[in-house]
């Protein structure tokens, strides 16, 4: 037991979830603070999460204005007028999230975030980007990357009744429990860039064929220069054409990328709240593991489909980044 | 998945939600968003602060109100055209009987007790409406120690989806449930053994005894109050005189049950050939002087803010619940605690029961269990540890209630939807930290893992018709065991009326008259073998709910108990019930009921279990106490699919998917584009 103890308040507030991970997690937590950009509805549900956990602070970066579709999946947002009116996205989250738990700092932050330096980032624990293509991603993983601390990236993207969690955790150590003993182990990440960039024909025959299909569909974008979710119907021959390129490129089978699973990506512009639920809840576990060191963390892309029900961890790296253990430690009591 | 058809099942269902707890807040929240339009909700709690860090719709201003009112008003703020009503109810009052059940097109259940859950499961196939049932389980009270700081131990949180549609796919009483542990009277009075039977002893028996019902029948004294003694004055040793102050009184109480009983126990030889003996415990040796020093401390207590009303520990000093106390702490603790029932809370005395939200009996309780825990020799524990093991906490995250939220209405989408053939995805075990096993299982993939379910058990005595058959001695037995032990206890009726051919034995009901209710009182005092229509072995018996509409058939057969003091050495239940006589310490209530299977002794709710790996993490961690040999998981592997109605084979592949060997999930993908299509209807 490190630092100083948690107050009365909090044993009170956090009793249930102390018992799940430890008085000192939670020290470790309250200690950690986060930034967020993009707030979709997978991205208000962690928020959620996190801020119930209770962490030290949680910066909310969003300078859209508040319209119809931003408040479909957010329930942060209350589809008033007098109460969103004249304000960012960022801005009306905040003040939900702020009821959430007052021992929380939520804050907001403007501008955009490929043109913040190394100081600004410096100050977070973890990153996490929603709704930005893949240039945006690799520019902010980079720039998380370069910093002298380590920070926590993840990218998160639902489309239609799939989710998508992207996980660099650089090089992390971590302890975790194994019947009686505690081991500790250490993984090594890719970052975004290295992950989407190893060839697919060294990838396991079994690989999530979503892999493939958000990649399709991110790669789309960025040439016809759309935002993320920029797509519809009508866009469904080129994206085919791009997959059947990018195949052939790869020496993949274009049959495992159904086009029926493209199809649905491209239809569903509007997030599936259920599907936010769940991919922001695994991510809100993702980051509580992470900051606190405990359990295995996932490594490094999830997926998660309704039409299977599955939710699937795929390890997208060059295979001398595995999982080193490092050394058994001491057995507990 | 965001069609037109779905969207229209959506706006045109009304769904009744029972419990608006953990996952409830969350479940709520995702319907709305999802567009559901027309939402009951029954939750008989009101918040606590202890809620707040993950039941997101209640702020620290809501502590004290109706879960299900605050959860209506926080949705309506994001979802102002909802129609939601608020139910601040116990779901088994007959309000909501099986007419109220059918105006629903599902019901979806967040709770957290098994007697409810029964209960719905009930309802639901009696109204013939689809449930889904879900549920986290946290750890138990047993093995808290275990996960204490270790959050990695997998096992630890894990939740369960699963649709339950009558005729279609098992009910949720098709498969044992976990039930509370029970202990054996005597281990818990004369020969605890573990730190869990010290707190049962100070919730059940001496806090009940100080503070609860006085008429309520208690061992508390039972083996110490032996012919020698006055049985009067064995009785009076729990009242304050009139002249006795309450440091006096504490002490006086103290000394007889940590010092006296243990001596008494003692002299009992025959009892400690075998086991450590027991060290008595005086207060004289640890407070001399400590005493006078107390009393000025008293007025402390009232400078409290909403975390800890009336504490001993505030007015002692003790600050962190983490810490274990000393003995001379406990003894403080313990003295403080019972004082300060008598001078702040005079009123309850006589009428409490043990609350864990209730921190001067959790203050109680702890001590008093860590003094007779150090007596024994038994490790002690913290107060955040006891109050977990005395409230049977399960632990609780927001994360894993978003996702069961989230799986629960995908599968209510399905379940509207009427694609009842089609479950593929009925049933979603998941494993938030499935890579806990990571140095073994490094090949497993799945955090979310979809699983075939079942059809129904034909055995099972509530959704098929097969009678039960109960083992218990006519002779001895009286109607009232029959009723509490085994028709509340174990079948989980409310309202029971018993009948023997047409005669009536017993009923529960309003519209009874005097005479009735006289007969069937003067029944329940009577042994089986001599009721006014004799049970004796071959009788049946004919068990109705009639709020539950369930009716079941109950076959006795006379059984003797064996005097299990004279066996303690043996462990084998078999060689016992094969003399035909029942062993107090596997079946403390001295019946054996079959048909009914009973389940391994874990508090929470994760005992459906229906695979393989489940079953397998669960050996791993499982303690010693958990040993019911007919609560034994089913393999995935075992069990036959034989649906083959709807003739894809798709049985077979997801059957594997379960098996631990990991090229089966190379099958299971190959045909990912097949199911695909299968499931195409849904959108
Ligand atoms: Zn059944």
């Amino acid at each position: 037991m490190d630092g100083e103890e948690l107050t009365e308040q909090e044993t009170a507030l956090y009793d249930r979830q102390i018992r799940v991970w430890g008085a000192d997690a939670q020290r470790r937590l309250s200690k950690s603070h986060i930034l967020v950009y993009g707030m979709k509805g997978a991205v208000a549900e962690f928020c959620k999460n996190i801020v119930l956990a209770g962490v030290g602070s949680l910066t909310l970066v969003d300078d859209r204005l508040v319209t119809e579709e931003a408040f479909s999946a957010n329930f942060l947002i209350p589809p008033n007028e007098n109460v969103y009116s004249g304000k960012t996205i960022a801005e009306v989250c905040c003040n939900s999230l702020k009821e959430f738990n007052p021992m929380v700092r939520v804050l907001v932050e403007k501008g955009d975030l490929s043109s913040f330096g190394g100081e600004f980032y410096d100050k977070f624990d973890v990153v996490v980007v929603s709704c930005c293509s893949v240039a945006k991603k690799n520019l902010i993983n980079e720039k998380c990357r370069k910093l002298s601390k380590r920070v926590a990236f993840y990218t998160v993207d639902c489309r239609d009744s799939c989710g998508e969690i992207f996980v660099d955790l650089q090089n992390h150590k971590y302890s975790k429990q194994k019947l009686e003993e505690t081991v500790e182990c250490q993984l090594q990440y890719p970052s975004f860039e290295e992950a989407i960039s190893v060839p697919w024909k060294v990838l396991p025959r079994k690989t999530s064929k979503l892999y493939f299909a958000m990649r399709v569909i991110e790669q789309f974008e960025e040439a016809e220069g759309r935002g993320v979710g920029e797509i519809s119907v009508p866009d469904l021959p080129g994206v085919l054409k791009l997959k059947k390129e990018i195949c052939e490129a790869n020496s993949l089978n274009a049959s495992r990328i159904p086009d029926t699973l493209l199809e649905r990506l491209i239809m569903g512009a509007r997030e599936f709240p259920p599907v936010c639920a769940i991919i922001g809840g695994i991510l809100g576990q993702e980051v509580i593991k992470a900051l606190s060191g405990k359990g295995d963390p996932l490594k490094n892309f999830f997926f998660f489909d309704v039409m299977d029900g599955k939710g699937i961890v795929e390890d997208i790296s060059n295979t001398e980044t595995g999982r080193v253990a490092v050394s058994r430690g001491l057995t507990l009591e | 998945m965001a069609s037109e058809g779905h969207l229209s099942a959506i706006k045109g269902a009304k769904v009744l939600m029972v419990g608006a707890g953990g996952i409830g807040c969350e479940l709520l929240k995702t319907l709305a968003l999802s567009g559901f339009q027309d939402i009951h909700i029954i939750d008989m709690d009101t918040i606590e602060v202890s809620n707040l860090n993950r039941q997101f719709l209640f702020r620290q201003s809501h502590v004290g109100q109706s879960k299900a009112k605050v959860a209506r008003d926080a949705v309506l703020n994001f979802r102002p055209g909802m129609s939601i009503t608020p139910h601040h109810a116990n779901v088994k009052d007959p309000e909501f009987n099986v007419e109220f059940f059918k105006q629903f097109n599902v019901v979806l259940n967040g709770l957290d007790n098994l007697d409810a859950r029964r209960h719905v499961n009930r309802l639901c196939l009696a109204a013939d409406v689809p449930l889904v049932e879900s549920g986290t389980t946290g750890f138990l009270g047993q093995v808290i120690k275990m996960i204490f700081s270790l959050w990695q131990q997998s096992i630890s949180l894990k939740g369960q989806v699963t649709v339950h549609i009558k005729g279609k796919t098992e009910c949720y009483e098709c498969q044992p449930k976990p039930a509370p542990k029970t202990y054996p009277v005597c281990t818990i009075t004369s020969t605890p053994s573990k730190f869990v039977h010290c707190i049962v002893w100070a919730k059940d028996l001496l806090f009940a005894k100080l503070f609860g019902d006085k008429n309520q029948e208690n061992d508390l004294n039972v083996r110490s109050s032996d012919a020698t003694n006055s049985s009067e004055q064995a009785k009076d040793v729990f009242e304050r005189r009139k002249d006795e102050d309450f440091g006096q009184y504490g002490r006086r109480i103290y000394d007889h049950v940590f010092g006296y009983n243990i001596e008494l126990a003692l002299s009992n030889e025959e009892t400690w050939n075998k086991r450590k003996r027991p060290r008595p415990i005086y207060s004289k040796d640890f407070l001399s002087e400590e005493l006078n020093h107390q009393n000025g401390n008293v007025d402390n207590s009232c400078l409290t803010d909403a975390f800890s009303s009336v504490s001993a520990m505030a007015s002692l000093g003790l600050k962190n619940p983490q810490d274990k106390w000393s003995l001379l702490e406990s003894t403080r603790v313990f003295l403080e605690a019972l004082k300060q029932f008598f001078l702040k809370r005079e009123k309850e005395i006589g009428n409490l029961s043990f609350d864990k939200d209730d921190q001067l009996a959790v203050e109680f309780v702890t001590a008093a269990a860590n003094i007779r825990a150090a007596s024994f020799g038994i490790p002690l524990h913290s107060l955040f540890e006891a109050k977990g093991i005395a409230g049977n906490i399960v632990h609780a995250v927001a994360t894993t209630n978003a996702i069961i939220a989230g799986l629960i209405v995908i599968e209510a989408i399905k379940v509207l939807q009427k694609d009842t053939d089609n479950y593929r995805c009925g049933s979603i075990p998941f494993y938030l930290f499935r890579m806990t096993y990571c140095l073994e299982h490094v090949s497993r993939k799945m955090l979310l893992m979809p699983v075939e379910p079942y059809e129904p058990n034909k055995a099972c005595y509530v959704c098929s018709e097969t009678p039960l058959l109960l083992e218990i001695n006519t002779y001895r037995s009286k109607l009232r065991d029959f009723v509490e032990k085994i028709v509340k206890a174990k079948l989980g009726m409310n309202f029971p009326l018993i009948m023997h051919g047409s005669n009536l034995l017993y009923e529960v009901g309003d519209d009874l008259d005097d005479d009735m209710v006289a007969n069937y009182a003067a029944n329940l005092e009577k042994v089986l073998s001599e009721l006014p229509s004799p049970v004796n072995s071959g009788t049946m018996l004919t068990v109705e709910d009639l709020q539950q509409e369930l009716v079941c058939s109950i076959n006795i057969k006379h059984r003797m108990l064996l005097n299990f003091h004279s066996f303690q050495g043996w462990e084998n239940v078999h060689s016992l019930t094969n003399l035909d006589e029942f062993d107090e310490e596997k079946e403390p209530d001295g019946m054996v009921l079959t048909g009914w299977t009973q389940a391994p002794a874990v508090v929470g709710n994760g005992g459906s279990t229906s695979n393989a790996r489940q079953a397998e993490a669960e050996k791993d961690t499982e303690v010693d106490e958990i040993s019911e040999p007919s609560g034994k998981k089913r393999k995935l592997s075992e069990v036959d699919i034989p649906n083959a109605a709807d003739g894809t084979g798709n049985h077979k592949e997801v059957k594997e998917l379960d098996d631990d060997d990991d090229d089966d999930d190379l099958v299971m993908l190959d045909d990912l584009d097949s199911v695909t299509n299968k499931k195409k209807r849904l959108q």
